[in-house]
């Protein structure tokens, strides 16, 4: 392999790591939001053990995204020096303002939150955690902002060998970019739906074979957990749908054999179907060996809103491609092994396809899951069926599944380009960049797979931890009884948990740790 | 000032702020197992820096951030050169961070200490890191004509790196002391402050020689005049903290990294990557720049989210203001309602 390729599974490696845990940060950071606001304004014991027990389920997710995402910042410089300098009048300055305006939001509020048990007013307490969430969300905005010029380039024109910003405006209200967010939210809140419907269900279940009472203040929690999360994930389904139907119908416009591979639509046709199951000879990118079960008129639908709308077939536009931006790559050493090749406009037509099918598969198996939850809970009811509950479980998987796949989709999808030319604008006018130019040229292959080999390996060790800890701290359950704190007094005040004199353990949920 | 400068400044600013921050907290890590050796202690200590890393190690990202939204050619030709050592350096802060909220997710003596211990290691990592990386960019790399490292992996770690690697990790560690005096109570606080005053004067030797080598390649008067400012604060600091003025000498140790970073980059400026092969090849802020378009959003935003930042992060350290003490506090303390 290249330095190429190595930096390519570098980043799609830990870009998909880093995934697992931003939605969860996103998603379950506004669901925590909104249980501590319930408990400041009924006072209700149930929605305090939610807040601590959902929040330290967030906080140790939280760390892990944290330090992967810093991996991201920097490995543009460090692998992909060549796209940091091409795009750097509008790509940096997007990084630098998540940080400035969203990642300083985020991490002070959330350590005010985490300490500021009974240190602050309690309104003021509530405040510092939505802060740090609205911290989240303004991040997710900036970096997707960022990936969606890569998708579609606004905002700017060629100056020289690199485009030059001229509409900041434009780059922050990019249609790519709404859509994108809208759509990612949406999907954040799914995971954190699914998460609170399987752990809650399983609880509640084992409650119940236990014969626990179903009056006390951990029934609740529980129950109000799945009842909660059942209907966060039917909503955002709802919403993740809507989002993703508008991004269909942006990527018809801006990038149509992404849309064309995803479907592994090969001629093009008028009304276009949409393919359910497609199958090929093994490995092959030939688009004529590929063989489709069809919806008729449903492709053209998603991608014009109509029944009748032409889409495009991959070897059409593979040729229109070849056309507009050349049949090889220039035959410049800045283009590696690649130098004078022929161009493959044309996607990984199986990532392409398998994944568009799985990012909707798995959203609709949790959207199925949260209709099963709310249904099972009907009228105080508490299913036992181990299938149904361990199925729950099992089912918190499918929305972090879903996103990884939505993204390495778009992004595999918008291959061999890095930065996608902007059909709205003139092809003399137009800023491109290919992947193959990207990459650092003074970074040897050698360095980038020891660096691969060490995060992989890092990044496996620490998921293996993350998900003891998290197992371990889930089936504990909330802690009732009297340990757990006093709302309005500081936690801190108490002594420290390994002092002579001290509790023995402070309960497992309480935020403001044992330093 | 025209605008690159500014930014120049600010990317400088940026730098120092996580310096002096990250500072403290890279020092209280790193003096874990000479200042925590009794778990009381080290849990005291940890706590000292709980609600604060955080947030102090956004500055790294930010700083980071401003480099490659201001000036793409410093960071494209500044990371690549050094491709293994920064990748270190990730790994040191990932570790880090993951072992500061790790360590408290589960309870046996085992857990414990060996996340504190990689709280350490992680944090001498990521300290002697990004040192390494500052001094290179501010004393030398070998890059040629294109900005690309010429002679293998490790040819961008040569004296300067080691240098400022050395000066960021003596420099942390006498600030790490120096805040364990001004923030904690008890033994422990007296402990602080006999290493502070042991210390403090050799821990800052490779800061200023690296801070007056930058000022005799490229100096102004200016920048000579902050370096004296810088070795006096020295001297401050070790006189203050030997007379128990804890604050007075965490500010004059805070002014020691200011006076040194500003001495750094005001003498490196407008170069941001000198080349050790040929001064022909250097990088200069005119080089690595962005459009006067792009900063001027950039110092609109900046212009009203710092100050923004600054406040809320000042409020957080007035927050937690209390000094910590091992002690188990009184009832009718732990009663107290407290508004802040």
């Amino acid at each position: 392999m290249d330095v190429l390729d190595i930096a390519r599974w570098q980043f799609g490696i830990t870009t998909v790591y880093h995934f697992m845990m931003v939605p969860l940060t996103i998603g379950l950071g506004v669901l925590v939001a909104v249980m501590h606001t319930m408990w400041v304004r009924t006072d209700k014991p149930e929605w305090l053990r939610m807040t601590r027990f959902w929040g330290r389920v967030y906080l140790i997710n939280f760390v892990l995204g944290v330090a992967t995402g810093l991996v991201q910042e920097f490995q543009f410089g460090l692998a992909w020096s060549e796209y940091s300098r091409f795009v750097g009048d509008v790509f940096g300055s997007l990084l630098a303002l998540e940080a400035l305006l969203a990642f300083f939001l985020e991490s002070t509020f959330l350590g005010l939150w985490i300490f500021g048990w009974g240190r602050i007013p309690k309104k003021v307490h509530l405040a510092t955690l939505w802060a740090a969430v609205i911290g989240s969300v303004v991040s997710a905005y900036f970096i997707i902002a960022a990936n969606s010029w890569m998708q579609h380039p606004v905002g700017v024109v060629m100056d020289g060998d690199a485009p030059r910003q001229v509409d900041f405006l434009a780059v922050l209200t990019n249609n790519t970019a709404v859509a994108a967010f809208s759509h990612t939210i949406a999907g954040a809140l799914m995971v954190s739906g699914a998460a609170l419907v399987g752990i809650g269900l399983w609880h509640l279940r084992r409650r119940k074979l236990a014969d626990a009472p179903t009056t006390d203040v951990d029934h609740a929690v529980w129950r109000r957990s799945v009842r909660l999360g059942g209907f966060v994930s039917l909503a955002a389904f709802v919403l993740v749908a809507i989002t993703g139907d508008f991004q269909g119908k942006l990527m018809y416009e801006q990038q149509p054999l992404k849309m064309s591979s995803a479907e592994a639509l090969c001629e093009t046709a008028a009304p276009a179907p949409f393919s359910v199951f497609a199958w090929s000879k093994f490995g092959s990118q030939e688009c004529d060996d590929v063989h489709s079960w069809t919806v008729p008129y449903l492709l053209s639908y998603l991608a014009h809103g109509d029944f009748s709308t032409a889409v495009p077939g991959v070897d059409e536009l593979q040729t229109e491609y070849a056309a507009a931006y050349g049949a090889t790559y220039p035959d410049d050493p800045s283009f590696g092994d690649l130098a004078g090749e022929p161009i493959d406009y044309t996607p990984l037509l199986a990532t392409t396809y398998w994944n568009f099918r799985l990012m909707i598969g798995m959203g609709l198996v949790s959207a199925a899951v949260g209709a099963y939850a709310l249904w099972a809970t009907r009228k105080g009811r508490v299913p036992t069926n181990p299938v149904a509950v361990y199925g729950s479980l099992l089912a918190i998987g499918a929305p972090f599944v879903g996103n990884a796949a939505g993204w390495i989709f778009t992004e595999m999808g918008r291959q061999p380009f890095v930065v996608y030319p902007n059909p709205d604008v003139d092809r003399a006018d137009q800023v491109y960049f290919f992947t193959a130019q990207a990459v650092s040229p003074g970074v040897s292959a050698g360095e980038v797979m020891t660096s691969l080999i060490g995060l992989t390996a890092v990044y496996g060790a620490l998921a293996i931890v993350e998900l003891w800890l998290l197992a371990r701290f889930v089936r504990r359950g909330v802690t009732g009884g009297d340990g757990a704190p006093t709302p309005g007094h500081t936690p801190e005040g108490t002594p420290d948990e390994d002092l002579p004199g001290g509790r023995d353990q402070e309960p497992d949920d309480v935020l403001s740790f044992a330093y | 000032m025209d605008l690159q400068m500014t930014w120049f400044v600010a990317v400088a600013v940026l730098w120092t702020g996580f310096l002096v921050l990250e500072g403290f907290d890279f020092g209280v890590a790193a003096l874990l197992p000479v200042l925590g050796r009794r778990p009381v202690d080290r849990h005291l200590m940890l706590r000292s820096i709980g609600p604060l890393w955080d947030g102090n190690e956004v500055w790294l990202i930010t700083a980071a951030g401003a480099v490659f939204a201001a000036f793409p050619g410093w960071y494209a030709t500044w990371l690549p050169a050094l491709y293994l050592p920064f990748v270190l350096v990730l790994f040191g802060l990932i570790i880090r961070a993951v072992a500061f909220e790790w360590r408290h997710s589960h309870h046996t003596a085992q857990w414990d200490s060996t996340w504190t211990h990689v709280i350490t290691a992680g944090s001498l990592i990521a300290a002697l890191g990004v040192g390494a990386a500052l001094g290179a960019t501010t004393l030398g790399l070998p890059i040629d004509a294109d900005g690309n490292r010429v002679g293998g992996a490790f040819a961008g770690v040569g004296w300067p790196a080691v240098l400022g690697a050395v000066a960021v990790l003596g420099y942390s560690v006498v600030h790490g002391a120096v805040f364990l005096a001004c923030k904690t109570d008890g033994p422990l606080r007296l402990a602080a402050r006999r290493f502070a005053a042991r210390w403090s004067p050799v821990a800052a030797l490779p800061l200023l020689a690296w801070a007056g080598l930058v000022h005799l390649r490229s100096g102004t008067p200016a920048t000579g005049l902050l370096w004296l400012v810088a070795a006096l604060s020295v001297l401050v600091t070790w006189a203050r903290i030997r007379v128990d003025r804890e604050g007075q000498a965490f500010t004059a140790w805070a002014l020691v990294m200011l006076a040194s970073a500003g001495t750094i980059f005001g003498a490196a400026y407008p170069v941001v990557v000198p080349s050790t092969i040929d001064s022909a090849f250097d990088v200069t802020v005119a080089d690595a720049s962005v459009s006067d378009y792009t900063l001027t959003v950039m110092t609109w935003a900046a212009g009203f989210g710092l100050p923004v930042v600054l406040g809320y992060q000042a409020w957080t350290y007035w927050v937690f203001r209390k000094r910590l003490s091992a002690e188990p506090q009184s009832p009718e303390a732990a009663e107290e309602p407290v508004t802040a």
